[in-house]
């Protein structure tokens, strides 16, 4: 279980507060203006910004003194997911090995990863020669194989048109049931969150709210979310 | 945050590497304070310092032309040429000194033409000689500098000149003038540090009680009086105007690489008529100047090849282990103090990059010379001690070649790499090796060839069987043994840009 227990981000001026917990296995969207903080909250769960008050608690640990590589974690970014000067099976295998001394059965997995998410044949490629969404594949597919408990994606298919977005987040629910992670998922977009079921989070005027359920928050949105989907 | 942290084995090497340049500087201070200098030393000191100005003023004011006629024309060869004026920064100093006296000496290609002509004979040693030679040193590095500041005048500047109806006086007031204002001051001080601390140019082309300066002067109270008391008080002093002036420059100098590539295209419009007859009389003048030198060594070495001194072969194997050892140290310190600070700017990291540009070889040289003599003869530690202090002097050019490159990968990769525990060895050998190999080709070639061609800290400790190749052809020159001298001269260009060439080809082919 994931706990943000009385958590206080802060950065110069901006401040962030969030007080809720998230069970394994669930899928939540955090929506919301930019410059809210969205992407300082999954930051700080995935150990790049330090807490100015409260905790991030996995099972009741608290993730603090835990280095990023050894936190419950997958994150995706925004981009800069690969290595560019790797391959893609290289790509993978950090995920298993950071050394990359790889067995024949992590090779085996690999391929199997590479198989799950469509890319079959594509592991001795370089990024370069990847299209955007096939990049995007690859980097679940590394998460795929790391298998952590919490995967955070930080709008990493904002640069991919609607139909491809679509395509990705079926991919993620797959992924995510796969492994049974919780999914924690930045966006813009109201219907990326109904895409990919469940509950949505609406970060604004410095809090990250408790998740609610995405039907019932859309339909019924309060003042702050009402204005920042505009009035339809 | 457990990623901020300086990592224990970098913050020791940082201490280490302080320490290294400060034992010297300590020990020169407690030998030589309370030290009364001679009014001779007083005359080294003065002429240091005017050399080193008028150096860094003719190199600066000459390279205005030369960098506005490259910033404004295109012409074949061109880009070699940019090229070509990165290299004079690792042309070890005494084989440009020997094509200089070749050039412009007693019975150089000059005064033989003035002699023709019935005119009296022009004197290269002196004052205007070592100007003369630093200004064949570092005009080009000034050029390039400059050139930077040219191409980085926006495009949109120029077109709203240009629609403006400006003409070229126009554009130097409300644009090129500007710029220059605000570079030269920084491209005239980097200079005076290096000719600051010249010894190779002057030892040759300088001497005698006019034309001493501080770093000389140290060698002969080392070398020939043996007067050590004396020549801590010198390196004292010499540091003193040293720190000074790196003090002065870290105020003033705003980071200007000298290997960038400069393939940009430029806006600057290049005017017809009589200014474009002007700018090909400049760069071709300037190409002269830089390249004649150069072919006369070729020319009076090439015979001499085939009859070397028996000195030569084994000072320069010598001279290629030191640099091969001094770049690969170098290398290895600049890299781990570089990813260091690109993690988080650290004072004792920032200290152990900037502190040697205060000192000098000689001073350093001095230092350890202090410290060493009590337990051991100083001559038997010639290349360690060579080593170290070339490692020191090249280390502030490595991490500046390496911080820039070290700070975008960890702001394009650092978090992912963490978040993979992607850490140690695998995080060397898996990202930064592969990302920055260009990079560390390119330092590690300039370390290796600084080293190679440094003739400094090696006079004050060498006896026959330590010497470097820099200095056996110090000596044969001093000798008037001109043929020999040019051949091992000849040797020594070769060696130290095939190391940088192959440092720099092996980074480029690792990183492709």
């Amino acid at each position: 279980m994931l706990q943000l227990d009385h958590l206080i981000l802060t950065q110069g001026d901006f401040r962030l507060a969030a007080n809720w917990t998230a069970n394994p296995g669930e899928r939540i969207a955090l929506i919301g203006p930019s410059g809210a903080g969205k992407s300082t909250l999954l930051s700080a769960i995935a150990g790049f910004v330090a807490p100015t008050g409260g905790a991030v608690r996995w099972n009741g640990q608290d993730l603090g003194p835990v280095p990023p590589g050894q936190r419950p974690v997958t994150i995706l970014f925004q981009d800069q997911n690969l290595f560019p000067h790797l391959t893609v099976a290289q790509n993978l295998g950090l995920g298993l090995r950071p050394d990359l001394r790889l067995s024949a059965r992590d090779r085996e997995r690999i391929e199997d990863a590479l198989a799950r998410t469509g890319l079959s044949g594509f592991g001795p490629r370089r990024p370069a020669q990847l299209s955007g969404g096939q990049a995007s594949r690859a980097a679940l597919a590394r998460a795929l194989l790391r298998a952590r408990p919490v995967l955070l994606l930080d709008e990493p298919f904002a640069a991919l048109g609607p139909a491809l977005r679509a395509e990705m987040l079926d991919l993620v629910r797959d992924v995510a049931t796969g492994t049974g992670a919780l999914v924690l998922m930045v966006t813009h977009d109201p219907d990326d969150a109904r895409a990919l079921g469940g509950k949505t989070v609406f970060v604004g005027n410095g809090v990250a709210e408790p998740p609610v359920e995405t039907a019932a928050l859309l339909a019924n949105p309060a003042p702050a979310l009402q204005d920042y989907l505009g009035r339809k | 945050m457990t990623c901020a942290r300086l990592p224990p084995l970098t913050s020791l090497l940082a201490l280490l590497f302080v320490a290294l340049v400060t034992a010297p500087l300590l020990a020169v201070a407690g030998r030589g304070s309370g030290l009364s200098l001679g009014p001779a030393d007083w005359a080294a000191v003065r002429f240091s310092v005017t050399q080193a100005l008028l150096s860094a003023i003719f190199s600066t004011l000459l390279a205005i032309p030369v960098a506005r006629a490259l910033a404004r024309r295109r012409f074949a060869g061109r880009g070699l040429l940019i090229t070509l004026m990165g290299a004079p920064f690792l042309l070890p100093a005494v084989v440009a000194v020997l094509g200089l006296l070749a050039i412009f000496g007693r019975s150089g290609l000059l005064n033989t033409g003035l002699q023709a002509l019935g005119l009296p004979p022009l004197q290269i040693y002196g004052l205007h000689g070592v100007v003369l030679a630093h200004v064949f040193l570092n005009l080009p590095l000034a050029t390039r500098m400059i050139l930077q500041g040219w191409q980085a005048i926006p495009a949109e500047r120029m077109r709203l000149a240009q629609s403006l109806g400006f003409g070229p006086r126009e554009v130097f007031r409300h644009l090129e003038w500007p710029m220059l204002r605000d570079v030269l001051p920084g491209v005239a001080l980097v200079i005076l540090i290096i000719c600051l601390t010249s010894f190779a140019v002057v030892i040759t082309l300088g001497g005698g009680p006019k034309a001493t300066t501080i770093e000389l002067a140290i060698y002969q109270a080392v070398r020939f009086d043996f007067d050590l008391g004396r020549a801590a008080g010198l390196a004292g002093v010499q540091v003193l105007i040293g720190a000074f002036a790196a003090l002065a420059a870290w105020a003033l100098v705003k980071p200007a690489g000298f290997g960038a590539g400069l393939g940009r295209e430029s806006p600057l419009p290049a005017p017809a008529g009589w200014r474009s007859l002007a700018d090909a009389v400049v760069i071709a003048v300037t190409m002269l100047f830089l390249t004649l030198p150069l072919l006369a060594v070729l020319l009076r070495g090439l015979p001499g090849l085939v009859d070397l001194p028996e000195s030569v072969l084994p000072a320069a194997g010598r001279s290629v282990a030191v640099a091969l050892v001094s770049a690969a140290l170098t290398t290895c310190l600049g890299l781990g103090f570089a990813l260091a600070a690109a993690r988080r700017s650290n004072w004792l990291v920032e200290a152990a990059a900037t502190l040697p540009l205060a000192t000098s070889g000689l001073v350093l040289g001095t230092g350890l010379f202090l410290i060493v003599q009590p337990f051991a003869p100083p001559m038997t530690l010639a290349l360690p001690v060579t080593v170290l202090v070339n490692c020191a002097l090249s280390l502030p050019y490595l991490y500046r070649i390496l911080l820039p490159e070290a700070r975008a990968l960890q702001a394009d990769y650092g978090r992912l790499a963490d978040s993979l525990s992607l850490t140690g060895w695998p995080r060397l050998r898996w990202l930064v090796l592969p990302r920055l190999a260009r990079p560390l080709g390119f330092g590690a070639g300039v370390a290796a060839a600084l080293s190679m061609g440094d003739l400094g800290v090696i006079a004050l400790f060498a006896g026959d069987h330590q010497a470097t190749l820099p200095l056996v052809v110090q000596q044969l020159a001093g000798a008037y043994r001109i043929e020999a001298a040019a051949a091992a001269a000849l040797i020594l260009v070769t060696l130290s840009f095939a190391l940088f060439w192959v440092f720099d080809a092996g980074g480029r082919r690792a990183a492709a």
